[in-house]
């Protein structure tokens, strides 16, 4: 960006949220995550720490908050729920939701958070220097510090099955769930080999994988014929529509992204749990 | 009750004021080098907690997931909020020619610089990786990397960094005349250390034109600074998107906050200067309830700016920032809330009293009472947002560990520490300034002097009905 491409071409920096904003985006990696069929069994945190290289804290820094899973089932017990617990508690499996317009980009000092053409926050190991703002300002909390170093003390044996595409990261490093980049980009390489582009369904993040009731499903939401597109489409669920925002009146259309009112466009579209009213 | 006292005695001898305040940076007693012990093994209990939280990580200050930032960037606002008073005391009080600051200013202005160079450890000791911090400026790199202006805390590195670098300047230059006096009254190591740090002065009239011009270019210089400086500080969580953080008052807020803070630390080190010292004859009780009238007015600014907050949130019917505000007043941390909001608003009526203001103790629990709330203050803008803010499931309490107490407590000593080392090497009183203000005063009782004034002696320059 230049003084030369504002003025000149100022329209381009004025594209809205759906049109990706003043990116030029390649592709925009997305989810959807169907609550109905999650039994929060944790079976996505798992292949999320297998695949990622994350460490296990142990109960006691756990216990303080200090645990590293990117990818966590939040369990919630509502007023119904307690009145009666057989009905069980509501799942949600929460991790980093690739914001459009991310809040922890702008306030990293050294930028060490930014946006790639593929619509993903990447966060640079390397140029991070720790001050946890990012965290601070993220309204999901699902930014994970390394308060501790582990890669010396990893536990006996899972250090047998660290995945050698990434790296393990030292103490004092803001880290998160990155859609398992280093699959997309494995699929983007060999794809652009055979001189083609990624076909849906080619990548599959390590939760959507695990998931045993199939509830993640993720793709390329700017590929209108991927199942992810179709999912979001058919629940009325699009990017930067924080503004007209209407109650739905649909029982089926479930499409929700949390905290949509924020207007930080995330990537990650829930369908809600179809419960018996009580 | 009526006091109507001199805020110094005019009579006095400048030889007097000389040897008064050189005295003081002479033959330290007992209870300094006592002094000086305590604030060394307070430096110490922090080096030893940096050195382990260094090896092991920020794990061992009990810092978690919501709970990123804690005590220290709290007391990095409350150290950076203190340097504030002595930009107030010998910037702003000196452009607008309240001569009454001059006997004050000088330990008010020392006590800026040490506060930021105070300040200035804490965001490097929260850092998860200090030894890459001057990634934070834009220096020139091959890789063409720079920092990320828009963010707040690249800011701050610029807006502390100038305004240490201004005060020290201030400091300084303002020092130069009253070093030349110490250069004249000295002798071994202290005589080279003045005779370079005077920089020559001799006190003629070219010189003190050229002093005057520069000091006020400065002066003028540092007050924006001092405005922004914490604006800026309050900027790291106006502009985020968190409840309690992203308010539109934060900067007035801070800053008021910081002038306040700063002119309760003030009295705090006047009562123990002139209990110390013996500088009766100038920190006069007259000058003290000047202070304490000043600071009372920055509480009720304080105050008001508190209450703007709370009503526009309650009445904003933002659901996240009024839970946030419910929290803070009912919550685990509401014992603090309270305190802050009895130390900050309720305590600085002690200062509207005239009988209890001018009882130097009593003034010197009630500014560290007022010190206590405006530390709370901070805590209390750090916490209960990282406690409480949009996702449920990471609604979290926790308290720091005794790491980042240690650490802390050590920040006190090293203010201390460099406080008490300057009174010995450097004059805490404005020996010119003094003499100056003497002067002025004197020439009103003086006849001749008033005569060639073309004043009649004792006229104030005011209209005679006024006069008394």
């Amino acid at each position: 960006m230049s003084f030369k491409n504002i003025l000149e071409n100022w329209s381009a920096f004025r594209k809205d949220a759906e049109a990706g904003g003043h990116h030029k985006y390649d592709h925009r990696w997305g989810m959807a995550i169907n609550l109905d069929v999650c039994t929060g069994c944790n079976a996505c945190s798992t292949a999320c720490y297998a695949e990622n290289n994350l460490p296990v804290v142990g109960k006691e820094r756990f216990e303080k908050g200090q645990a590293m899973h990117w990818m966590r089932i939040e369990r919630f017990w509502d007023d119904a729920d307690k009145q009666y617990p057989e009905r069980g508690a509501s799942y949600l499996p929460m991790m980093c939701q690739q914001c459009g317009a991310a809040t922890c980009e702008p306030v990293c000092p050294v930028a060490a958070t930014y946006h790639t053409p593929d619509g993903l926050n990447a966060q640079v190991y390397n140029r991070c220097i720790g001050s946890r703002y990012c965290s601070n300002n993220c309204p999901f909390r699902v930014r994970y510090f390394n308060f501790y170093s582990y890669y010396e003390t990893w536990a006996e044996p899972l250090n047998q099955q660290l995945n050698p595409d990434i790296s393990v990261r030292d103490k004092g490093v803001m880290e998160k769930c990155t859609f398992c980049v280093q699959r997309i980009r494995t699929a983007n390489d060999k794809a652009k080999m055979e001189n083609r582009s990624i076909a849906d369904g080619e990548v599959q993040t390590a939760c959507a994988q695990a998931c045993p009731t199939g509830a993640i499903v993720f793709g390329d939401t700017m590929d209108p014929n991927s199942a992810v597109s179709k999912l979001w489409a058919k629940h009325e669920v699009k990017r930067g529509d924080y503004l007209s925002k209407k109650p739905k009146q649909h029982p089926e259309k479930r499409g929700y992204r949390i905290f949509e009112e924020l207007n930080v466009d995330p990537s990650v579209m829930y369908l809600e749990r179809v419960r018996e009213e009580i | 009750m009526h006091v109507n006292e001199k805020d110094i005695n005019e009579q006095i001898r400048w030889a007097q004021i000389n040897a008064d305040v050189l005295r003081s940076m002479e033959n330290p007693r007992p209870a300094y080098w006592v002094a000086v012990a305590v604030c060394i093994a307070m430096v110490s209990c922090a080096v030893l907690a940096e050195i382990y939280q260094y090896n092991e990580g920020l794990g061992v200050t009990n810092l978690n997931n919501p709970h990123m930032w804690n005590m220290y960037i709290a007391t990095f606002v409350f150290w950076i909020g203190m340097s504030h008073s002595g930009t107030l005391l010998s910037a702003i009080l000196h452009i607008i020619h309240a001569d009454w600051r001059k006997p004050i200013y000088r330990f008010a202005e020392a006590m800026t610089t040490f506060s930021l160079l105070t300040a200035g450890f804490f965001p490097l000791i929260h850092l998860g990786r200090i030894w890459n911090l001057y990634w934070v400026l834009p220096y020139v790199s091959d890789r063409g990397v720079w920092p990320n202006f828009r963010s707040p805390l690249s800011w701050d590195a610029f807006a502390i960094s100038t305004y240490l670098s201004a005060s020290a300047v201030f400091l300084y230059i303002g020092m130069i005349p009253d070093l030349a006096i110490c250069r004249d009254n000295a002798k071994g190591w202290r005589k080279a250390l003045y005779t370079t740090l005077s920089l020559g002065w001799r006190g003629d009239d070219r010189q003190w034109r050229n002093f005057r011009k520069t000091y006020m270019l400065l002066a003028c210089f540092l007050i924006p600074l001092a405005v922004s400086v914490h604006s800026i500080v309050s900027a790291d969580f106006a502009m985020s998107i968190m409840p309690g953080w992203h308010v539109t008052t934060f900067p007035p807020y801070f800053v008021a906050g910081a002038l306040y803070s700063g002119c309760a630390a003030i009295i705090t080190l006047f009562v123990i200067l002139r209990y110390f010292f013996r500088f009766e004859e100038y920190m006069t009780t007259a000058i003290m309830e000047k202070t304490c009238k000043l600071t009372f007015a920055i509480a009720m600014v304080w105050t008001y700016l508190n209450l703007i907050e709370f009503a526009s949130t309650w009445y904003g019917h933002n659901i996240y920032d009024k839970e946030v505000l419910i929290y803070k007043a009912t919550g685990p941390y509401a014992w603090i809330f309270w305190t802050m909001i009895f130390c900050g608003s309720v305590a600085p009526f002690a200062l509207a009293i005239q009988k209890w203001r001018r009882h130097m103790p009593t003034m010197f629990v009630v500014s560290l009472l007022l010190n206590l709330g405006m530390y709370f203050e901070r805590w209390m803008i750090v916490a209960p947002t990282l406690a409480m803010s949009y996702e449920p499931h990471q609604f979290y309490m926790m308290y720091g560990s005794i790491v980042q107490w240690a650490i802390v407590f050590g920040s006190f000593g090293w203010f201390g520490l460099l406080f008490l080392i300057f009174v010995k090497v450097f004059p805490s009183v404005s020996m010119y300034e003094v003499k100056e203000m003497v002067f002025h005063r004197r020439r009103h009782l003086d006849h001749d002097t008033a005569v060639n004034l073309g004043r009649r002696a004792r006229d104030t320059g005011k209209p005679a009905t006024e006069s008394h």
